[in-house]
């Protein structure tokens, strides 16, 4: 096996090859390592790989060859603690940041025996829908090398379309796994607030963020979700999820039905500030999920034409607190002055990229003495009514289908002078991170070449229900089958079909 | 230093005071709170706001805040939840610290307290809530500024006040009797030296002859006393500044000013510090917490009576008076070791007597604390049977109880050792009587002539040749009965 990509590999094949003794941890290991090396450096989806698989932690034979993702590569999103790699949210502020940690969920992979390739490339602390603002590298989106892969997890998205790891970790504060999930033609999915713990996961919106997996198939994610999925009593926000460890159960039938199901079109998410191509593919998954047996209605969400003000205004003014903690004291970069009030404004100037300044002060103003009632106060209730008109459909429908983005991926560079453009490209995701729901993106159809990503939301608890009807759809279709072709033979540049 | 106050003048304080709640791990992490350990030593991820890491409340924290919320009468909110308080300073190591704002644990309640021996002043409380105290900053040599974060995170509770208290000495008395509640109540060890409480007093005076707009002078707000004194004396150094203020038409300014314990002057803070704007936010990290009524219920029930509380029952159920009461509760471990005493048999009176006298004498004069000696209340209670029972004297009681103090030892044996042993038998006493009438003829002589006043240098002999352990009833009564028989006896040879 001398061309082994592990990386390309599904989750359950690698188990079947590692069961057949055609392969050894070691091997897999080994040439995850020497593939990501090899072809990363076109899609710039990695910003640290290890170098060497040995110094990997490997537990003890016994548990591992039963470890549910033994040998199995995956990136994790560098917004994620990791003892033995660098963390630096991709910003200069964070730049050789080594975390005395792991994050739980970095954890709870390693006990299942998935192999850390590396850490991806993201949005300066996941603050961004391109993964431009990353201070180290540009990430390009393995369908066409001049778009962005999407953000803020857009490393991941990146290195799981490209074949590179079989899953990655992202965070998704406002659509930050799933945009990218999106744009890079692979599944993203954000489950209930509190299903994976966030503890090592460095802070941009703590009531928001919530940590996902990307994968190539609602199968791989499912799985992923059976070792992620657990409460944590580091994190007083993490819940006991009814549904843990019974993912991927949920999806392993071979032709699924979904006879009985409702499903709901919310018609503010297919409104004129959604592309017609972008329509178009949901009113074909519509159409999917009508086959497979479910009943698909319009209906209406009026209040989701604020979701996007009340999310910027929560966000950053989270954002502005947590963000504070980088002063130049402790770790990460300082800027030395005698006076420690400059040592701190010299800091964060030198330390922080031009979308995080912004956000900063942005959260800074609307908490202030005077704004806070206007600003703060007036999108928290605005979030509770949106999450209560969220939640008030689950009477009605399983299911809430979407498009995942108003685009498709757009130009690198495109929209980097253009926030407001930037922050359009969550309009559709941002919803369930406000109301804490489960909202996964599975690739839906192509347009020009370029995938085109469908989202399915579910009320609190349902993330069973989401894979279900995601993991029929994706049967049902085939789109997560297609691949970028340098995927495949190592080039950049070629559009799809 | 004291202001003549005009009798129109009204002055009103109120305080803001952290108290470090006694909690063997701090509020969010389970780092120790122990004091004095080398710099940087109790702190993890979280107390150190090292990215990625979350608090989680100690439950503890909360439960020894209800009990000082119980304490002052206040009530304990259903639920309450933490807010973020935004400011930037080295020691803080999120940036922000978890404090409390729009649902804080307890509030609306009142403290009682004495001004003097026969007057008492109640003080209504607003609020009682929880936050994290901040690092240190050390100043090294070279001009280096180092922080320890071993305080970092240790859970406070803040009591704030209504301006209900009238002068500095009010004050003091104030924070004397709310230090002893809470430790009273197990609140707080309220270690001053650890800096385990500290005060921040809002002071400003009225004129209550006028009723203009100008009939006051703004708030002066005095940041972060760490001791009585210290309060007191800024205190009274401001009241005196408010009242010439008014006194030549002055309102002064809203402000925060500073106490120079060596100059003994309060300071304008710099108006960079008093521009904060915190920007208060519920903590996301936090979920609010439900402070169920049962479990309020039962930290009410499992809580200490209060030293109000017990100075009163010590003078219903043990006839103490009250000031005696007052020294009893004023600090813990004396009232504890008092009942002690007495469940095992002392009687109230002579146990007060000796724990006021005494043992306060020796404990003051050693400069330790009650509960560092090893003698027990038991031992003391045995010490006082036998001066009861004759066996040694009360003077030799308060030679024999530096030496329990000291060592331990049981009383019998200590008295054994230091051959402090009363002579109670009678027919030995007879005997060195004897003797000492056999030896001083001449006294007895002058005795038998009137001169009454030679059965003292008589006493003094026998007390001597017992080396001072003849029981002094008994042998005055012997002598005499012996000096009457030598009388009747001459009086049958004339
Ligand atoms: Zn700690």
């Amino acid at each position: 096996m001398n061309d082994l990509k592990p990386g390309s590999l599904s989750i359950q094949k690698i188990q079947q090859l590692l069961r057949r003794r055609e392969v050894c941890t070691d091997e897999l290991r080994g040439a995850a390592v020497e593939d990501v090396s090899r072809r990363d450096q076109d899609v710039g989806s990695f910003l640290t790989v290890r170098g060497s698989y040995e110094g990997q932690s490997v537990n003890n034979g016994g548990t591992v060859s039963k470890a549910s993702l033994n040998g199995v590569p995956c990136g994790i999103k560098d917004n994620l603690c990791t003892s033995d790699l660098p963390t630096t949210c991709a910003s200069q502020m964070l730049s050789g940041y080594r975390p005395p940690y792991d994050a739980t969920a970095v954890k709870l992979l390693r006990r299942a025996g998935a192999h850390v390739v590396g850490k991806t490339n993201m949005d300066e602390f996941a603050m961004g829908s391109s993964t431009e603002n990353s201070a180290f590298a540009v990430t390009h989106n393995p369908w066409n090398s001049r778009r962005v892969p999407g953000g803020s997890s857009g490393g991941s998205a990146a290195a799981v379309a490209a074949g590179l790891v079989s899953f990655a970790l992202g965070s998704d504060t406002g659509g930050s796994v799933r945009q990218p999930a999106s744009f890079c033609g692979v599944v993203g999915m954000k489950p209930t607030y509190g299903s994976i713990s966030r503890y090592g996961l460095v802070a941009f919106a703590s009531s928001l963020d919530q940590i996902g997996p990307l994968a190539r198939s609602v199968d791989d994610c499912a799985r992923v979700l059976d070792v992620l999925v657990r409460h944590d009593e580091r994190d007083s926000t993490s819940v006991k999820h009814p549904e843990a460890g019974a993912f991927a159960s949920a999806v392993s039938e071979s032709e699924p039905r979904l006879n009985g199901w409702r499903i709901g079109v919310p018609r503010e998410f297919v409104s004129e500030g959604v592309d017609e191509p972008v329509r178009h593919v949901v009113r074909e998954a519509a159409d999917v999920f009508r086959q497979l047996g479910a009943q698909v209605q319009q209906c209406s969400l009026p209040l989701i034409n604020h979701a996007l003000s009340a999310y910027y205004i929560i966000a950053c003014s989270e954002a502005s607190s947590n963000l504070a903690r980088y002063d130049g004291v402790r770790y990460g970069l300082r800027a030395e002055s005698a006076d420690v009030q400059e040592m701190f404004i010299r800091s964060r100037s030198r330390g922080f990229g031009q979308e995080v300044k912004r956000r900063i002060m942005l959260g800074t103003f609307a908490l202030s003495a005077g704004y806070y009632e206007d600003y703060y106060l007036k999108a928290a209730r605005l979030r509770r009514m949106i999450s209560d008109q969220l939640n008030g459909s689950f009477e009605e429908y399983d299911l809430l289908l979407t498009p995942t983005t108003p685009t498709v991926a757009f130009r690198l560079q495109e929209r980097m002078d253009d926030p407001l453009a930037m922050y359009m490209a969550d309009v559709c995701t941002i919803p369930a991170n406000l109301a804490g729901i489960p909202a996964i993106s599975v690739p839906g159809g192509f347009h020009e070449g370029l995938p085109v990503g469908i989202q399915l939301m579910a009320d609190r608890f349902d993330d069973r229900k989401l894979l279900t009807a995601a993991r029929a759809f994706e049967l049902s279709t085939g789109h997560h089958r297609r691949r970028p072709s340098h995927a495949e033979e190592g080039e950049m540049g070629r559009c799809g079909r | 230093m004291t202001a003549r106050i005009p009798e129109e003048y009204q002055v009103k304080i109120g305080l803001e005071i952290h108290v470090a709640l006694a909690t063997e791990t701090k509020m969010f992490c389970s780092c120790s709170t122990a004091f004095g350990d080398p710099p940087n030593t109790n702190v993890c991820p979280v107390c150190l706001g090292v990215p990625g890491s979350l608090p989680v409340l100690n439950r503890r924290a909360v439960e020894l805040g209800m009990i000082c919320g119980l304490a002052l009468d206040c009530e304990v909110n259903p639920q309450m939840h933490f807010e973020r308080k935004n400011y930037h300073y080295p020691d803080l190591a999120k940036g922000y610290q978890i404090s409390q704002l729009v649902a804080p644990l307890a509030e609306g309640g009142h403290f009682t307290f004495g001004v003097s021996e026969s007057q008492e002043r109640t003080v209504r409380i607003r609020r009682v809530h929880l936050e994290e105290d901040a690092g240190k900053l050390l100043h090294g040599h070279r001009q280096q500024t180092l922080v320890d974060f071993n305080r970092c995170g240790v859970p406070l509770a803040e009591i704030v006040t209504e301006p209900d208290l009238h002068s500095a000495s009010e004050t003091r008395a104030f924070l004397e009797e709310l230090r002893a509640l809470l430790r009273a109540v197990g609140a707080s060890e309220v270690r001053m030296e650890e800096g385990e409480l500290r005060c921040d007093t809002n002071v400003n005076v009225l004129d209550q002859s006028t009723d203009g707009p100008k009939d006051g002078t703004e708030i002066t707000e005095l940041k972060n006393l760490n001791s009585f004194r210290g309060v007191e004396h800024a205190l009274l150094w401001e009241i005196k500044r408010h009242v010439e203020a008014l006194q030549r038409g002055d309102t002064l300014t809203h402000e925060t000013r500073h106490w120079d314990e060596d100059a003994g002057v309060t300071i304008s803070a710099r108006a960079k510090e008093e521009a904060h704007d915190y920007r208060y936010f519920p903590e996301p990290d936090l979920p609010a917490v439900s402070l169920d009524p049962g479990w309020v219920d039962r930290l009410g029930e499992e809580m200490s009576e209060t030293p109000r509380q017990r100075r009163r029952r010590l003078q219903q159920q043990y006839g103490v008076d009250d000031y005696t009461a007052g020294v009893l509760v004023s600090e813990d471990d004396l009232g504890d070791f008092f009942e002690e005493a007495v469940s095992s048999g002392g009687d109230p009176g002579e146990v007060a007597n000796w724990l006021m006298s005494e043992v306060q004498g020796y404990l003051n004069a050693e400069e330790i604390a009650l509960h560092e000696l090893s003698v027990t209340p038991q031992q003391l209670v045995a010490m006082l049977q036998l001066v009861d029972s004759g066996k040694i004297s009360g003077k030799m009681a308060k030679e024999l109880w530096p030496r329990m103090a000291e060592t331990g030892k049981d009383p019998d044996q200590l008295a054994q050792e230091m051959g402090l042993q009363q002579i109670s038998d009678e027919e030995q006493l007879q005997g060195v009587i004897r003797q000492v009438l056999q030896e001083h003829p001449d006294a007895v002589s002058d005795y038998l002539a009137g001169k009454d006043r030679v059965v003292g240098f008589l006493m003094g002999q026998v007390m001597q040749k017992t080396q001072g352990q003849a029981t002094p009833q008994l042998a005055n009564e012997k002598l005499r009965e012996a000096l009457t028989e030598a009388k009747e006896g001459k009086g049958e040879e004339d």
